[in-house]
């Protein structure tokens, strides 16, 4: 079974967020980097898991600089066997999922998975798209997979209960928390993650299909105002007056 | 314990001077302590009890003898990477450090450079992997400054070695698998031995009342008429230079460790600072507050910027004992002071065991004391640059004054 996994570099989660270029780039000085968490703790621990059971292969796929290495390196420290890297700036979520899904149809992937969303953008429009472009099903939001044969069951949950899918390989999914739980590397995987093969592919010619305007930062948070357990009609005129809930 | 929220004070920009698998190394370390050790460690200082379910832990990160060679079972990695890891292993506890730092410097580091290529493949790869647990014994109840002077003691009985005497504050000594022993032979002359758990006459019976480092075991050595095979003379050196060249590896990781005990309490104090409204205004907006926060982080990034040097002298082999005594005694000298302003910001809170704080002053203290005590270390730079030895009160040698 060949696992594909699609690994993004996103910003620590404590890291200061702002902006450049008249707000339309996000500013990257002073930012720690880190494997955006569903693709790292969800999609290739579970990729993993199901690679040591049912044998086979795990590769990730990153669109990105160089500079995206360091993650790539730890993805493989965690466990995956090599990994390749889309030498191109990514531009929207369209270019990315192209170059993905130029990779993944030329090398016969079984399973292609990501994250269900990135915690940078949010926009959870990958792994649908790369589907889409491979002629694939996509299965959004899992937080079980079981593979059985060339038969995958899946759980995604809905509101007030689970939804049980079955797909035929190949296909691709996005994966949910509850789908593995997080591995940190051990020595013996970063000392491997040193020499496992980083292919470098130039990307095929694409152009995005949307560009960012500008980013806004969300208001501050206004201050707190206590009311007095005893004084509920203050409360309501409150609520009624200034915040205009009730 | 509240939930270890913990980000490391980098104010020169030193990830910068960090290889990207440095950093790595650092960062699973941490990862791993914030799994396994951060929801624990408060519980099992309280109860001064050592959580021995981690060991096999600490060998898969790699924080037993990550100098060690791959041929031996270790990670073949740099004399930075081992002090990274110490350090992310203080900043949680002083104890966690202590336990593999022994094993590493104290235990490992003489088999690997003393022992013999039998005693290597035998007890290397099972101390890298945590499976065996080992201990050094050099100090003893009336010899702590001056090793030199022990009782310690072993005779060539032919096909063996008689090893009497008493070690004392030894770390991992209760656990111990091996423990690397000094003694004097018949000529007075100091040797390594290694001891092994289950030697006819030899126990190791735990110490109490420690009001520090209560997360890791202490004990004594006792060797009464205990037979030691000659094979498990570690061959490569004696002389009082062996145990102390074992001593400035474990002082090196040390240097780092308190480094971390620092940066824990500065990265605790600060958010606090920050968090804690008094007079309508959180306390980071008093003077006296930055006072405090500016002068720690001051001292920190100067520790770090020392650390880091010393971390490359010691990569090129360069590194003199006398420097690595100055980034011990600097570090946990500064570590004990940001503890105490760290502890006065937190106010009452502080003293608590919400917070890690009053844990790393109490550990410090130890550590101020322990691997050449802080008075001594500041001797040992005072001989560096003089050429005069002051450790007595009998009259200097002056012949290699500078």
């Amino acid at each position: 079974m060949k696992f594909l996994v699609c690994i993004s570099k996103v910003p620590d989660t404590t890291s200061k967020i702002d902006f450049t270029d008249n707000n339309s780039k996000f500013n990257e000085a002073g930012v720690q980097f880190i494997v955006n968490p569903y693709d790292e703790w969800y999609a290739l621990v579970r990729a993993l898991e199901l690679k040591e059971s049912l044998g086979g292969s795990v590769t990730t796929i990153t669109v990105g600089p160089a500079t995206d290495e360091p993650i790539i390196r730890k993805a493989l420290a965690i466990g995956a066997d090599n990994a390749v890297r889309i030498n191109a700036e990514p531009g929207d979520a369209y270019f990315t999922a192209h170059q993905i899904a130029e990779y993944a149809k030329a090398n016969a992937f079984d399973v292609v998975l990501t994250g269900k969303e990135t915690i940078n953008y949010n926009g959870s429009q990958i792994g649908g798209m790369v589907a889409e472009l491979m002629g694939t099903p996509y299965i959004s939001l899992a937080t079980k997979m079981d593979l059985n044969g060339n038969t995958a069951t899946l759980e995604k949950e809905m509101v007030g209960g689970v939804e049980i899918v079955e797909v035929n390989t190949p296909f691709v999914l996005s994966a949910a928390k509850g789908m593995a739980e997080q591995r940190i590397p051990n020595m013996r995987g970063i000392m491997a993650a040193r020499t496992k093969p980083l292919e470098v592919i130039e990307p095929v010619p694409c152009d995005d299909l949307t560009s960012f305007v500008s980013f806004e930062l969300p208001p501050e948070k206004s201050e707190v105002k206590l009311v007095d357990a005893d004084n509920i009609g203050e409360l309501v005129n409150l609520l009624h007056n200034e915040a205009k809930v009730i | 314990m509240s939930t270890d929220l913990y980000t490391h004070p980098d104010y020169y920009n030193m990830d910068d001077l960090l290889s990207d698998e440095h950093k790595l190394i650092r960062d699973t370390a941490r990862a791993w302590v914030k799994q396994n050790v951060s929801p624990i460690i408060e519980d099992y200082y309280e109860r001064a009890d050592f959580p021995k379910q981690i060991i096999p832990g600490l060998g898969e990160i790699g924080a037993f003898g990550p100098y060690i060679p791959t041929e031996y079972g270790g990670p073949g990695l740099d004399q930075i990477s081992y002090g990274l890891i110490m350090q992310e292993l203080e900043r949680c506890d002083s104890g966690l450090r202590s336990t593999s730092s022994v094993q590493s410097s104290l235990v490992m580091y003489p088999i690997w450079k003393y022992g013999s290529e039998e005693q290597k493949q035998k007890f290397l790869p099972k101390l890298a992997s945590g499976e065996f647990l080992g201990c050094f014994g050099l100090t003893e109840p009336d010899h702590g400054s001056n090793p030199g002077g022990m009782i310690t003691n072993f005779k060539d009985m032919g096909d063996h070695y008689l090893l009497n005497g008493a070690k004392m504050w030894i770390s991992n000594a209760p656990l111990s698998d091996v423990a690397v022993v000094w003694a004097k032979n018949e000529e007075g002359r100091i040797h390594g031995l290694l001891v092994e758990k289950g030697m006819e006459g030899f126990s190791a019976p735990e110490m109490h009342g420690k009001l520090s480092l209560r997360a890791s075991i202490t004990g004594e050595l006792i060797f009464n008429d205990v037979k030691v095979p000659k094979e498990n003379l570690l061959p490569g050196r004696s002389g009082l230079g062996a145990p102390l060249s074992c001593l400035d590896s474990a002082r090196y990781g040390i240097a780092w460790g308190a480094l971390g005990a620092a940066m824990d309490c500065y990265d605790q104090a600060l958010r606090y600072s920050k968090e804690r409204i008094q007079f309508g205004v959180p306390i980071g907006a008093f003077q006296l507050t930055q006072k405090k926060l500016a002068e720690m982080i001051t001292e920190i990034t100067k520790a770090q910027l020392l650390t880091f040097r010393l971390g490359q002298l010691r990569n090129d082999g360069k590194a003199t004992s006398a420097q690595i005594s100055m980034a011990k005694r600097n570090n946990v000298e500064i570590a004990l002071n940001i503890a105490r302003e760290a502890r006065q910001i937190l106010g009452g809170m502080g003293i608590t065991n919400e917070y890690s704080i009053m844990r790393h002053m109490a550990n410090l203290e130890s550590v101020v004391t322990y691997e050449g005590t802080h008075d001594i270390h500041l001797l040992i730079t005072g001989m560096d640059v003089t050429g005069i030895p002051s450790f007595t009160r009998e009259a200097p040698d002056l012949s290699k004054m500078k």
